[in-house]
């Protein structure tokens, strides 16, 4: 990436600041759907950060898959499930709260530490000129080919999968009409009656 | 432009990533923070592929690679989580304890 050094600080320090905040956002805000929507602000920052990197396309795949599909997967799941319920509260919640904090910061004053302690060998090597893509494509077709093929067996597992867990069992005592009700409804929320003149067959909508 | 600075900014992810995991009670959101703590392992990958490997940029590979893994993850735990909330009506992970001792 040809930007002057400080604009390169500029931009890293704006995007850090977004993705950590967002990042905050999403462990500490009380609201699902604030979270959900702060975390699609981790991503787009992420993105902004692998640009830095000198890397287009794998800023590309992060856009379109992770704020594309993991995140649109994440607002569906929640719409799903819509139950406002208050968490009983638990005795002593403060002590697993203050002690997870303190870990956390002890493992970020550790894996400091150790960035800063050791010495990287920096390369100095300039950067692939045609961009990274053509490099990838290489390297996913030739060292890379058995890894590459598995993911896409293991994405079909997945896709698979989740059908299957996610489906409504069949329920076989109940009638026709009544089994094509509960599987256009969600349990969680009853509709409101049909009116006394229409046919009790049909759904409408 | 150093890759320290990466590297803390990724740290520092990760364990917001652990907070979140730990501290939630919804699964919904353990499911985001678990998606952070992969964001944090890619940003490391990216920081390293363009500072210590910048023309053989196995990195980006190794990250599309999470990528794709992550994508299956979120599917997967989503519909665990629905399979769940049918059967115990509710998300709190505090009452998910089937498993339990």
């Amino acid at each position: 990436m040809n930007l002057a050094e400080g604009v390169q600080i500029v931009s890293f320090g704006l995007l850090a600041a977004m993705m950590l905040g967002a990042a905050l956002g999403v462990v500490l805000l009380s609201n699902v759907v604030y979270s959900a929507f702060l975390l699609a602000g981790a991503f787009i920052s992420a993105a902004g950060l692998y640009l830095l990197l000198n890397a287009d396309f794998v800023a590309m795949a992060q856009v379109l898959v992770y704020v594309g599909a993991v995140n649109v997967l994440i607002i569906f799941a929640i719409m799903l499930v819509n139950k406002r319920e208050d968490f009983t509260p638990i005795p002593q919640a403060w002590i697993r709260k203050t002690a997870t904090a303190v870990v956390c910061a002890g493992l970020f004053a550790l894996l400091s530490t150790m960035v800063l302690a050791t010495p990287w060998a920096i390369s100095t090597e300039a950067t692939v000129p045609s961009g990274s893509i053509v490099v990838i494509g290489k390297h996913f077709f030739t060292d890379f080919l058995l890894p590459f093929e598995l993911a896409s067996v293991l994405l079909l597992m997945a896709l698979i999968g989740a059908i299957v867990l996610a489906r409504r069992e069949f329920l076989p005592d109940l009638e026709e009409a009544d089994l094509q009700q509960t599987m256009l409804t969600l349990p969680e929320r009853p509709r409101e009656l049909t009116p006394a003149g229409s046919n009790p067959g049909s759904q409408s909508k | 432009m150093q890759l320290q600075y990466f590297l803390i900014v990724a740290a520092a992810l990760f364990c917001i990533g652990i907070y979140g995991l730990i501290n939630s009670r919804n699964a919904v959101r353990v499911l985001m923070s678990v998606e952070l703590m992969l964001n944090a392992v890619n940003l490391n990958f990216m920081a390293f592929s363009d500072f210590l490997d910048p023309l053989d940029v196995k990195g980006q590979v190794f990250t599309v690679f999470v990528i794709a893994i992550a994508a299956a993850e979120a599917a997967i735990g989503l519909a665990i989580v629905l399979a769940i909330y049918r059967n115990r009506d509710t998300v709190d992970m505090e009452q998910f304890n089937l498993l339990k001792w």
